[in-house]
């Protein structure tokens, strides 16, 4: 077994490099690896290209911080907030400096990931035929149907292929084999569109729990470039089984983020003046307790014998 | 006369658009509370599908910030991914779309990319999520905006989820095959698409509002349909369903 396990921020500095395509969860709302998010802030990683269809507040946080060259997503704001501040600053007001918008919508970035992932030269939809997402984002291309007999459009969505997709998950082994369970989005799709995985792990197993259940594997290890220990690493989105979604925390940042000022406040208090993902969770203190999940629900057993 | 407020009116007259059996894709907030009233009242097996990748048979026990919320994953039909459930719609098998705006036009139109329209940006919006996949593929669009005169305009800026686009034929020429806006709920009204132009036209008007006053507060000639009535108050049934959906009360 080639062990994989690093602390974040080691995972940060030796897999996200300037300039790279990176995907911080790809689930909508759930599982985002926020810890994700603030280290790369810490780190002061430029010019990247945040990929994603819905990334709640994440990739507006990142914007702010002046880590995004690009967004090529399908929405960036902050889900229980409304706008993203620093997204509009940044398209309107190039603070704190211009962004490249490629617009997509939540199906056609999940077909550009189904292609990256399984080495399509393109995906055909159906999909925003009449949006002028076809003419803001000149990757887009129109063709006609070849297996129709009438005319009939279909919209060719080119390939993307992050550099680095980092993932939250339940559980994980030491080689990265995970499990993860409820909605997951786009979360496979980035993972084996990716070139590099980062699995952001709620709990380290041993790995006979990982493969006593092999349905339940997001991404294989053998795929799995880093796998990092954050309990509550999600924070403040939700992870199913685990942990609430922390709205007040959101609706927080929203209040704060309105002007630049604020925004570098309250980045100062949750991610510079705090010490890494540790820190991070000890200044939450019983906040945290609040928000685990403490009931069992538990899923019927999956025998798996073969004798 | 039952007691609601005009956000419970909205809902109301949204579970009203779901027939029974029929493939829902919800969205968010306001829809989420129509989906459950519709499935306690006329349509018991309408099954409804979030973006995320959750379908559900029965609306969360709990308020929901988020579709993607614990509670909105625990006795889930099925929670999958994003194509699963999206792909429902390509396939042409969702009945029901909801999506909300910033601003739509007289075709239905509905634009949350860019106020202004994408070479001069006035606001920046936080884009399409999955409301162009919904608008252009679900068979009946219904979508949920407060009326004002800035928001239902004559011409949308940037068009992010098809109505009609232009008018007659508009659909078919862009190579839509399918759908369009069935109703738009606000806040004083619904508006339906009337005519072979598909020009959306007040249908109905709200309970407490007039006719001037919604085409007032319209940014566009709003022309009234034949047979247009006052929107139909909650029936008791459905306050009581509403009342058992919405149990903190946070649409009151």
């Amino acid at each position: 077994m080639i062990e994989k396990i690093c602390s974040l921020s080691d995972a940060v500095r030796d897999l996200v490099r300037d300039g790279d395509g990176v995907v911080i969860g790809a689930s909508l709302e759930t599982a985002i690896p926020f810890a994700a998010t603030y280290e790369i802030i810490r780190q002061g990683k430029k010019n990247l290209e945040m990929i994603a269809p819905i990334s709640d507040a994440s990739t507006d946080m990142l914007i702010g911080a002046g880590c995004v060259g690009a967004v090529t997503g399908a929405w960036v704001g902050n889900v229980s907030g409304g706008l993203g501040h620093n997204y509009r600053r940044a398209a309107e007001k190039q603070i704190p400096h211009a962004l490249d918008i490629n617009d997509y919508s939540n199906f056609t970035i999940g077909m550009a990931l189904f292609a990256g992932a399984y080495g399509l030269p393109y995906a055909p939809v159906r999909s925003i035929l009449g949006s002028d997402i076809i003419n803001s984002n000149p990757a887009f291309k129109m063709a006609t149907n070849p297996f129709s007999t009438e005319t009939e459009p279909v919209v060719l969505v080119p390939p993307v292929k992050p550099d680095v997709a980092i993932l939250g998950v339940q559980r994980a082994d030491a080689a990265g084999n995970n499990h993860y369970w409820g909605s997951s989005g786009l979360a496979q799709e980035a993972a084996l569109a990716a070139e590099r995985v980062i699995i952001v792990a709620d709990e380290i197993v041993e790995p006979d729990v990982i493969s006593s259940d092999p349905s339940r594997v997001l991404v294989p290890g053998f795929r799995v470039a880093a796998v990092c220990h954050v309990p509550a690493g999600t924070h403040p989105a939700p992870l199913t089984g685990r942990w609430q979604r922390d709205s007040a925390f959101f609706n927080d940042y929203h209040a704060r983020s309105r002007d630049v000022d604020g925004y570098k406040a309250w980045l100062d208090e949750w991610v510079f003046a705090v010490e890494g993902a540790p820190g991070y969770a000890k200044k939450l203190g019983d906040r945290l307790s609040a928000l685990k999940i403490a009931g069992s629900r538990n899923a019927a057993h999956a025998n798996y014998a073969a004798e | 006369m039952a007691d609601y407020s005009t956000q419970e009116l909205m809902i109301i007259a949204a579970a009203r658009e779901i027939r029974d059996g029929e493939l829902v894709f919800v969205g968010m907030r306001l829809p989420i509370t129509a989906y459950g009233v519709a499935r306690l009242t006329h349509a018991p097996n309408a099954v409804g599908m979030f973006e995320g990748g959750v379908t559900r048979y029965a609306p969360a026990e709990e308020t929901l910030y988020t579709m993607c919320d614990p509670a909105n994953q625990r006795n889930a039909a099925w929670t999958t991914g994003l194509i699963q459930v999206m792909g429902h719609l390509q396939a042409g098998r969702v009945d029901t779309g909801f999506i909300g705006g910033a601003e739509i036009d007289k075709w239905g139109n509905i634009n949350t990319s860019y106020i202004g329209g994408h070479e001069n940006v006035q606001v920046k919006l936080p884009g399409s999520g999955g409301a162009a996949d919904i608008a252009a593929m679900s068979k009946r669009l219904i979508a949920i905006m407060n009326h004002e005169k800035r928001r239902l305009v004559e011409r949308v800026s940037y068009i992010t989820s098809p109505g009609y686009i232009n008018g007659e034929g508009g659909r078919a020429k862009a190579g839509i095959a399918v759908g369009g806006p069935a109703a738009v709920i606000t806040d004083k009204a619904v508006l339906r698409p009337h005519g072979p132009a598909n020009e959306l036209h007040l249908s109905s008007v709200h309970p407490g509002h007039t006719a001037d006053e919604v085409i007032e507060n319209t940014g566009w000639e709003l022309k009234t349909a034949p047979g247009m009535t006052e929107t139909p108050a909650p029936g008791d049934a459905e306050m009581t369903a509403l009342h058992q959906v919405d149990r903190e009360g946070f649409w009151r």
